[in-house]
């Protein structure tokens, strides 16, 4: 009995170990790195000199806008690509013929193929001025700008973050119990009050899911703003660019890092709590 | 020149479809197949390249067969690599920067792989205070001819007597502006801003560069391009605020957006106004009546390249004028090699967007080291893109 328990035990610490490496390697030793970088001190020609020090944390105020930019547009895009992906979700899962499911998945998951530089690229030229702005010109509109503004930029975080919402959501769908609708039905519900429920409350796992994997790459985007924002709002993306390539301040850029990994943590355990409340009893991991 | 991603290709895609339908037709062998298509060679390619079969010793083999260079963008005739290519066996992988600060960045942090970067004049001393790029070794640079080099524009290559740096070529920062959209003449940087506030709302771009962003706003009032004062700092921190509502973008890649037709106005330096003239007229480039920035871009050898001998091959290369007045045609900016400048035509010679009027290039300045690495310089540029 003993000697199974063990064997258990090193079986279950052999299977673990490549994780448990890779989470260390990847994961645990660079974020010790940016903590101890975090308390340093920028050198006199810019990057890292040792030194133990807050200064850094008590600056984070000199980034309050990128702070606010980022936690104001990161929730509103997640709710944007939410609000385009549920409906998505719920044909492929519910509604699509049987024989089309899998084309129709394939379709969302392929452009997920191509590196979101590349797409998000494309979009400077769709909406750049020889791109539908030069189309509406010719159709007799004035000088009509797309690129540049936070309308793009919004356009460009769903595209480029719509799968991640829409798989999620599918798979929760996909796993619904056909009779629970249909005794719904049977029990005098109407569609609507069917909707919420029965569908949406036994899908908002998946919602929860999708929103907070969005959301959380949000927190750390900074390529859409750059490219079809113009680089005129500043995200906490863009300022730990900024801080590590230009300015070379790498203790407060740290502090930054360090600060966002942190509000992330909370942003998911929030959304953990939340969707385990939201579903009822049934407890939800996210992380 | 049209180019296309058909050009060099062995075969065409259409072909190609062609020869592999015939190969299912069984009409050829899979041998024939392979060789008719190209795709044999490209098979024995990756797998040498792989290292499943051994390569062939080369005739230069102490130059390896690749080798990277940092530089800018726009900024080289891509056939000048293929030559280089041809002549040597080494394949050239070109990186390319934004600004001076990422590309210290990048060396800063180690192990970057370059062989050859292109850095500009003022981050030279800052280099070799970090002790991160090689002392050059002229007998290797058999092309280069210090006596027909203007000084006036090379010596910040040179410290305490010792040649860290060779130039490549010089240019200006000033404007571009699309004439046809933006009618009234523009002729200095304090029009330029209340320009960007008025006529060119909305269509202005300013560079993603501390160094001329805030060098150009200080124009404004007639400070130094290189001030560190605080006083003024915080003039030109208001205009940039007071400006910022009304910018298109805050960018260093603004050619796509003034070719689209998207920005009007842009600050520019001299290559890309150049190219930006040279394809569509009507857009100009212009200096600052109050000054701005003059620069040199230099090649530099990074102490820890992993190919030093490609990277002294390809500097001495590039160092050939015939070479080089190939690059300069390509790229736009004017040359500080008077052997180089005698092989120029005389309508590049006479552009005086590449060399501009005595009178225009006496007030620039060159930028200081210090101005680059000034941390309150970088965080007076943080605050206005955060703004």
């Amino acid at each position: 009995m003993r000697s199974n328990i063990l064997r258990h035990n090193f079986l279950t610490a052999l299977l673990l170990g490549p994780a448990t490496a890779w989470l260390v390697v990847f994961l645990v030793l660079p974020f010790v790195a940016i903590a101890v970088f975090s308390v340093g001190e920028r050198a006199p020609e810019g990057g890292y000199q040792a030194a133990f020090t807050f200064a850094q944390y008590a600056n984070l105020p000199a980034r309050a806008t990128a702070f606010w930019n980022t936690m104001v547009l990161a929730p509103a895009g997640a709710l944007a690509c939410l609000l385009v992906a549920y409906p998505v979700a719920y044909y492929l899962a519910l509604r699509a013929p049987e024989r089309w499911r899998l084309i129709l998945l394939a379709l969302v998951v392929i452009p997920f193929w191509t590196s979101l530089l590349m797409r998000t690229y494309a979009w400077m030229y769709v909406l750049g001025g020889r791109g539908i702005p030069a189309l509406l010109t010719y159709v007799g509109f004035e000088d009509i700008r797309l690129i540049n503004t936070p309308g793009a930029v919004l356009l460009g975080i769903v595209y480029g973050y719509l799968p991640l919402m829409i798989l999620p959501i599918y798979v929760s769908l996909e796993r619904l119990d056909r009779r629970l609708l249909e005794a719904s039905a049977d029990l005098g519900a109407t569609p609507i009050s069917t909707f919420l429920g029965v569908t949406l409350r036994l899908s908002l796992p998946g919602v929860m899911t999708g929103f907070s994997l969005v959301m959380i790459l949000l927190l750390g985007e900074y390529l859409i703003p750059t490219l079809l924002g113009g680089g005129k709002v500043f995200f906490i993306g863009n300022a730990l660019v900024d801080l590590f390539l230009q300015s070379r301040n790498w203790p407060f850029g740290s502090a930054i890092a360090i600060t966002l990994v942190l509000v992330s943590v909370v942003v998911l355990l929030a959304a953990s709590r939340i969707s385990t409340r939201l579903s009822g009893a049934r407890r939800v991991d996210l992380i | 020149m049209s180019k296309s991603y058909r050009d060099g290709l062995p075969i065409s895609p259409e072909k190609f479809v062609d020869q592999l339908m015939r190969l299912k037709r069984g009409s050829i062998g899979r041998r024939e197949f392979l060789g008719l298509t190209g795709l044999g060679v490209a098979t024995a390619v990756m797998a040498r390249e792989l290292g499943i079969m051994p390569s062939p010793a080369f005739a230069q083999e102490s130059l390896g067969d690749r080798m990277s260079i940092a530089t800018w963008p726009n900024y080289h005739d891509p056939a000048t690599f293929e030559n280089f290519k041809a002549e040597t066996g080494v394949a050239v992988e070109v990186n390319v920067f934004g600004s001076n600060e990422e590309m210290l960045a990048k060396l800063q942090a180690g192990a970057s792989g370059w062989s050859l970067f292109v850095p500009t004049n003022y981050t030279i001393s800052t280099y070799k205070k970090l002790d991160i790029i090689e002392a050059l070794d002229m007998a290797r640079l058999a092309n280069f001819d210090g006596s027909q080099q203007d000084p006036r524009f090379t010596s910040e290559g040179t410290i305490d007597g010792v040649a860290y740096a060779v130039p490549k070529n010089w240019g200006t920062t000033g404007f571009a502006v699309n004439t046809k959209k933006l009618t009234k003449p523009i002729t200095s940087w304090k029009e330029f801003w209340d320009t960007a506030m008025a006529e060119g709302d909305g269509r202005t771009m300013v560079h993603d560069y501390q160094l001329t962003t805030i060098g150009n706003a200080l124009k404004y009032f007639g400070f130094s391009f290189n001030s560190l004062k605080p006083d003024e700092f915080a003039k030109a921190e208001e205009l940039l605020l007071k400006v910022k509502p009304h910018l298109f973008a805050v960018s260093s890649d603004y050619q796509p957006s003034m070719r689209a037709g998207d920005a009007w106005m842009t600050m520019c330096w001299t290559n890309d106004g150049a190219q930006l003239h040279r394809d569509i007229p009507e857009i100009a480039y212009v200096l600052g009546k109050e000054g701005g920035e003059i620069w040199t871009d230099f090649y530099a050898i990074p102490k820890d390249a992993p190919n030093k001998p490609a990277g002294y091959a390809l500097l001495n290369y590039l160092m050939d004028p015939k070479v080089a007045v190939k690059e300069h045609l390509a790229n736009g900016a004017p040359s500080t090699d008077a052997r180089v400048n005698a092989l120029l035509p005389k309508e590049v010679l006479d552009n005086p967007i590449l060399y501009p009027a005595a009178e225009l290039l006496k007030p620039l300045e060159f930028g200081a080291a210090t101005t680059l690495t000034d941390p309150g310089r970088a965080e007076l540029m943080a605050r206005f893109k955060s703004a």
